[in-house]
């Protein structure tokens, strides 16, 4: 098995009293691309936001357990999360640009981060986010117009190179491709295909065929415990096993498309 | 059709419908009937539709009888007089130019003063306050000071500024005064205005590993700074027809000289305006005519500014 990049150890996550996600024990190996799927309201967005620490911007949210990244619990009282947030970037489900120009979009990230480079190495930066992100022969002669006034499968590699730029670790896709077009989803897909050779990638998706297509691991979650409130992680392996294989009934009713 | 006793009549109800009999044969029980009686109702809405458009006609036509009279008994006296004379005895020497500089000075001053305060309160409150009773009750306590009727200000003022700072009838002390009365407004505005910006928005910057006042000093306040100037515009015309704080603070009507600092003894527009139409002499009123022209020409101006940075600020998401 490929080196692990996260470890998850009895992560639970509370909204309120209410446990959202209970138990979760999962190794994602670095440089592959890791898919989290199951049936709406099971917790996957949850999951993935416990991995860079943007729960904790909802109130009421508490998180348990260990997160353990570069050697470290990323929930450590000791750690920032602004660092976390930096070395373990997110695409969200939206595409959410800054209503600034393109090359903005991508400076601003080096910029608070502390880049204190020359202008002309800010360009070089930009310009190996954006190529990184397969945008730059698209954009590279419009830097300066804002980026809203890109289309939307545009505005999401936008977002991707964003986070290119800043270098992370691991790259966490909260559903990067629902809001798109067939087209512009298969640009993206391409895309995560290249950047697992730099990156651990982990993705939530809710198309069986994109995990299927698109990542090397899927891990299902499905609710449990009392009253069947509480999401967790019911298997995890190969994607080629869950699809195909599956050792859980409940893994196999789903992705062969009797429920969810 | 057959009555109950036995007669013959002719149906007049309308005809049951496909649904109806649709109704029957589902075993649905009666078939229902409808009278749709569209003449009624067609006279009800026109009757409705009069009753509104007659609303806002009393409205518009009292405005324009207000405009119409103001600009007829105004306009002879709105000579270059009006602007370059201090008040006097004499109506045809009379002019509103310390009222003017007066109105001017508490404007732009109250502005630089209250815009950090009331901005500054709005973005803690909204962006940094943690959500717990203590700020809940400062919310609500804010949004209610923004009703409280402004002469309980000027009584505020007068106690704490004129007497217990010991400022006097100075403009400082009508500037600190008008600022009690217009921060609220500000930091309601603000705070819509900041509520605006999405969620979206916020996390992309949080998740590339800014802080929160990087967050709000590079884009939330940059998107929403349109809606906060428009607030402030709003809140500064409101004050710049508030009488009764200033008045009440000492604001003097008859001030013959310019204004030299903040620590001068003023007076604005509507004190002027005041002053004159409570002169027994015609002229007066006409002068007090103009002087509304003014500050109407003024009120104007800012909201049309307020409109203009609205529409050139404003982002769509």
């Amino acid at each position: 098995m490929e080196q692990i990049a996260l470890e998850l150890h009895n992560l639970r996550v509370y909204y309120g009293n209410f446990l959202a996600i209970k138990d979760v024990n999962l190794s994602i190996p670095r440089n592959q691309i890791t898919a989290i799927i199951g049936p709406s309201g099971v917790g996957k967005s949850t999951l993935l936001r416990a991995i860079n620490r943007m729960n904790e911007l909802v109130p009421g949210c508490r998180t348990e357990g260990e997160i353990i990244f570069d050697g470290r619990n990323i929930y450590d009282p000791k750690v920032d999360p602004a660092e976390i947030r930096r070395r373990i970037g997110m695409v969200f489900q939206k595409p959410n640009p800054f209503p600034k120009s393109i090359y903005e979009n991508i400076a601003w990230g080096l910029r608070i981060n502390g880049f204190r480079e020359s202008r002309a190495q800010m360009d070089e930066a930009v310009e190996g986010a954006l190529r990184a992100a397969a945008l730059w022969d698209e954009v590279k002669d419009k830097l300066h117009q804002s980026g809203l006034s890109l289309s939307g499968g545009q505005q999401q590699r936008l977002c991707i190179a964003r986070v290119i730029a800043l270098q992370p670790e691991v790259i966490l896709l909260d559903e990067p491709a629902s809001a798109l077009d067939p087209i512009a989803t298969l640009k993206i897909e391409e895309l995560m295909r290249e950047l697992k050779r730099d990156y651990t990638l982990v993705i939530v998706t809710h198309n069986m065929q994109q995990a299927a297509r698109v990542s090397d691991y899927t891990a299902m979650m499905m609710l449990t415990g009392e009253g069947e409130r509480s999401g967790t992680v019911i298997e995890f392996d190969r994607t080629k096993v869950i699809f195909t294989n599956p050792r859980d009934k409940r893994t196999e009713d789903y992705v062969t498309g009797r429920f969810g | 059709m057959t009555t109950d006793d036995g007669r013959r009549t002719t149906d007049h109800r309308p005809q049951t419908t496909n649904y109806g009999r649709q109704a029957v044969r589902a075993g649905w029980g009666v078939a229902p009937t409808f009278e749709p009686n569209l003449p009624r109702r067609k006279v009800m809405g026109m009757v409705w539709e009069g009753v509104a458009l007659l609303a806002i006609l009393l409205g518009i036509a009292m405005l324009l009888t207000l405009l119409v009279k103001v600009f007829v008994d105004g306009l002879p006296y709105l000579r270059p007089q009006l602007f370059t004379e201090f008040p006097s005895r004499f109506p045809d020497k009379a002019g509103l130019r310390s009222a003017l500089q007066g109105s001017i000075w508490l404007m732009v001053m109250t502005a630089l003063l209250s815009f950090p305060l009331g901005v500054g309160a709005g973005i803690y409150l909204e962006e940094f306050a943690p959500k717990n009773a203590l700020t809940r009750f400062i919310e609500i306590n804010v949004a209610n000071l923004a009703g409280v009727p402004s002469i309980i200000y000027g009584l505020l003022g007068l106690g704490l500024f004129v007497r217990g700072l010991g400022l006097g009838r100075s403009l400082l002390a009508g500037v600190l005064t008008m600022t009690l009365v217009i921060l609220p407004i500000i930091i309601v505005s603000t705070r819509e205005a900041l509520r605006a910006v999405p969620a979206s928005i916020r996390e992309a910057a949080l998740a590339l590993g800014a802080s929160r006042w990087e967050m709000v000093r590079d884009h939330v306040l940059v998107y929403s700074m349109g809606g906060i100037l428009t607030g402030m515009i709003l809140a500064l015309s409101r004050a710049i027809g508030e009488t009764a704080p200033l008045i009440t603070i000492g604001a003097l009507t008859y001030i013959a000289f310019d204004l030299r600092g903040p620590l001068d003894i003023f007076t604005v527009l509507p004190i002027q305006i005041f002053n004159w139409v409570s002169m027994p002499q015609e002229a007066f009123h006409r002068l007090a005519a103009a002087g509304i022209i003014v500050l109407l020409a003024l009120l104007l101006t800012m909201n049309a500014l307020a409109i203009w940075l609205r529409n050139r600020l404003q982002k769509r998401w």
